[in-house]
């Protein structure tokens, strides 16, 4: 799990230097419940291309791990803790919590 | 064989007798606790007026009301062990049960036993000295205090769900004081509930878990009032339950009662305490409070039945419901007592593993709620009719998944089938698709375990299995189960013969068979055309076949 996020993480740095032309924002994704179980890991950084929203970067979550595009109905997704339901313009260093209901008890 | 059947079969007899003989015990000790407590109070109660009218100097504003008490209760007072034997008398004479609701009901409220009140309270309530003594600590909470005991020990809580999280709830509620606790759940109390659903013990196995909480609460406090409503929560009788309380707490396991609680404090306009716990995470929110959100503005969908986790297939380390449903009791109390600030419009997230708390600011009420919203669609009159199972696509229970049927049953094998042929020395592989942490857990002997998520990477090793089979008899019968004592055994113990994808065949288990007929799905059109699944996989061995498996 933990050598997953720094894969992510320097991957993401890569492509920032790389790329230079198109400018990007790193945004730290947290997943919770069975976002986490999906992802394999709590937490990674998400390169998205300047000016992105919150509901751009869920589309590119939902790529990369297909199983939460049949959930994406049922998502809080919460911008910097904030819960919401419009799409929002990321910055970069926001956080964007990704979070399935939990059921058990 | 015969006779060490016959053996296991008295031992489990004795056992049996054990557990019953001990629950019986547990029963008449509780009562004769509970009995010898009331007798101590009354004691105690009498010492305490007796040292009140001595000072009555103290408490001017009561010193009428005092005199008045320690003249009624003089006779009992200067004989209190006779006292205590006439009121054994009583009890037997009247109707027990009567007599049991009666002491909760004056305990509850503190009035009748009450001793100066009137100076205290503006309000005209009073607080007898049991009362005082037995929240003592709780009244010195400043912002808490008298007003929030008293409002405490004049409200109604519904409890739904009386596992995991009901048990710390019911717990803190029943000890706090709730003047009235409502208590829901239609199940047994099971083996493996003990682990985390703490309010039930040993000696309550088998028996409902609202009998089993209801003692133990009563334990904790007899001056309270519970109410068991052992038929579960559904559609039809929510709406007539809930109303009977102030404040609900939901702490059930399953999706479509999520759904149909929050409703129903919609439609009956009462606050609910939603908490939720899995694995090493637990959330938590107070909905339909103010202006907040209810449970459908936030979540209007349901999540589809196969992305849903559950304690008995995911797991749950017992503390975390722990905590979660502490959290739950503190906000029912704050709810019920009128202080504080709730959780309304915030949804707490916990992460056990990293032990950390994140607040999620969340948003008002959503306009376009169905149940909330501007035009809402669901009413008290109405929500009987609303098909919650069906909405969610799950039984209002805790269940397994529904068992597939990717494969038509004839050309699959039952748990009975498997065992004559891996007794009659076929040449075979048995594969279990199962995650290696369950395979550790418990496994067929002679099993190869390669999880159906790593099943296309790891085709060799499967390849190289069927490759070296031999033909060979094997009896699980006769092996213990490799488990827990014997992690790392029995993988890949075969040796060749003829082997081939096409005639070598291929058993595949997994915990209760839907994993299964998607790896034989996949397995045959990798060209291993013998593979087969077990229907009802480990579960139906361990209930059909052999019910020494240690099923989890």
């Amino acid at each position: 799990m933990e050598m997953e996020v720094e894969k992510e993480q320097t991957e993401g740095a890569d492509e920032g230097v790389e790329l230079g032309v198109e400018k990007k924002v790193r945004v730290k994704v947290l997943l919770f419940a069975r976002a986490r179980e999906l992802a394999g890991g709590s937490e990674f950084d998400l390169s998205v291309a300047d000016g992105s929203t919150t509901a751009d970067c869920v589309a590119e979550l939902t790529t990369r791990f297909a199983a939460l595009e049949v959930m994406r109905e049922s998502i809080v997704v919460a911008l910097n803790f904030n819960y919401i339901t419009d799409p929002v313009e990321v910055k970069d260093g926001d956080e964007l919590a990704i979070i399935p209901p939990i059921s058990g008890g | 064989m015969g006779e060490m059947d016959e053996e296991d079969v008295v031992m489990r007899r004795i056992s049996k007798l054990k557990k019953e003989s001990v629950r019986e015990e547990m029963v008449s000790r509780f009562a004769r606790i509970r009995k010898e407590a009331r007798e101590f109070r009354e004691q105690l109660a009498f010492q305490e007026r007796e040292e009140e009218a001595e000072n009555a100097d103290i408490v001017a504003g009561c010193k009428s009301d005092l005199d008045g008490e320690a003249q009624c209760r003089e006779p009992e007072g200067q004989q209190f062990t006779k006292n205590t034997k006439q009121k054994e008398g009583d009890l037997k004479s009247q109707d027990p049960e009567a007599k049991k609701q009666e002491d909760r009901r004056l305990g509850s409220c503190g009035m009748e036993n009450g001793s100066c009140a009137a100076g205290v309270f503006s309000s005209g309530h009073s607080m007898g000295a049991d009362f005082i003594r037995r929240y003592s600590r709780q009244l010195l909470v400043p912002s808490f205090g008298v007003s929030g005991q008293k409002k405490l020990s004049e409200s109604a809580i519904l409890i739904v769900g009386m596992g995991g999280l009901g048990s710390p709830i019911s717990s803190y509620l029943a000890a706090s004081g709730v003047g009235r606790l409502g208590l829901v759940d239609s199940d047994v109390v099971e083996l493996s509930n003990l682990h985390r659903q703490i309010i039930h013990t040993e000696a309550f196995i088998g028996q409902p878990k609202v009998s089993s909480a209801a003692s133990a609460c009563l334990a904790l406090n007899s001056s309270i009032l519970v109410k068991e409503h052992g038929r579960g929560l559904n559609a039809a009788n929510a709406v007539e339950i809930i109303s009977q309380y102030d404040v609900v707490v939901d702490a059930t396991d399953n999706i479509p009662s999520r759904y149909l609680i929050s409703d129903a404090c919609v439609a009956t306009a009462k606050p609910l305490v939603s908490g939720a716990a899995l694995g090493l995470e637990g959330q938590l929110s107070v909905y339909n409070h103010k202006s907040g959100p209810c449970y459908r503005c936030l979540f209007p969908v349901p999540p589809p039945p196969g992305t849903r986790q559950r304690c008995s297939d995911n797991g749950v380390l017992g503390v975390v419901p722990g905590i979660i449903g502490t959290l739950q009791a503190l906000e029912a109390i704050k709810l019920a007592s009128g202080f504080g600030e709730t959780l309304s419009s915030r949804m707490l997230l916990l992460d056990a593993f990293s032990t950390r708390i994140h607040m999620v600011k969340l948003r008002g009420r959503s306009p376009n709620c169905f149940a909330c919203g501007d035009a809402p669609q669901i009413s008290a009159a109405n929500l009987h009719e609303f098909d919650y199972e069906r909405f969610t696509e799950s039984t209002l229970s805790e269940e397994g998944p529904k068992a597939q049927e990717l494969i038509p049953v004839n050309d699959r094998l039952s748990s009975a089938e498997l065992k004559k042929l891996l007794e009659s020395g076929k040449p075979h592989v048995l594969l279990d698709v199962r995650d290696s942490h369950e395979y550790v857990i418990s496994s067929l002997p002679s099993s190869l375990n390669i999880p159906l998520s790593l099943l296309k990477e790891r085709l060799s090793v499967l390849q190289s299995a069927v490759d070296s089979v031999v033909s060979f008899p094997d009896n699980p019968q006769e092996k213990e189960y490799p488990g827990l004592q014997d992690v790392g055994s029995s993988k890949e113990e075969c040796s060749s013969v003829v082997p081939s994808r096409e005639n070598t065949s291929i058993y595949v288990v997994c915990r209760r068979g839907n994993d299964s007929q998607k790896a034989v799905q996949f397995l045959r059109s990798e060209g291993f055309s013998s593979a087969v699944d077990v229907v009802g996989g480990l579960e139906s061995w361990a209930k059909d076949v052999d019910e020494r498996f240690p099923f989890y």
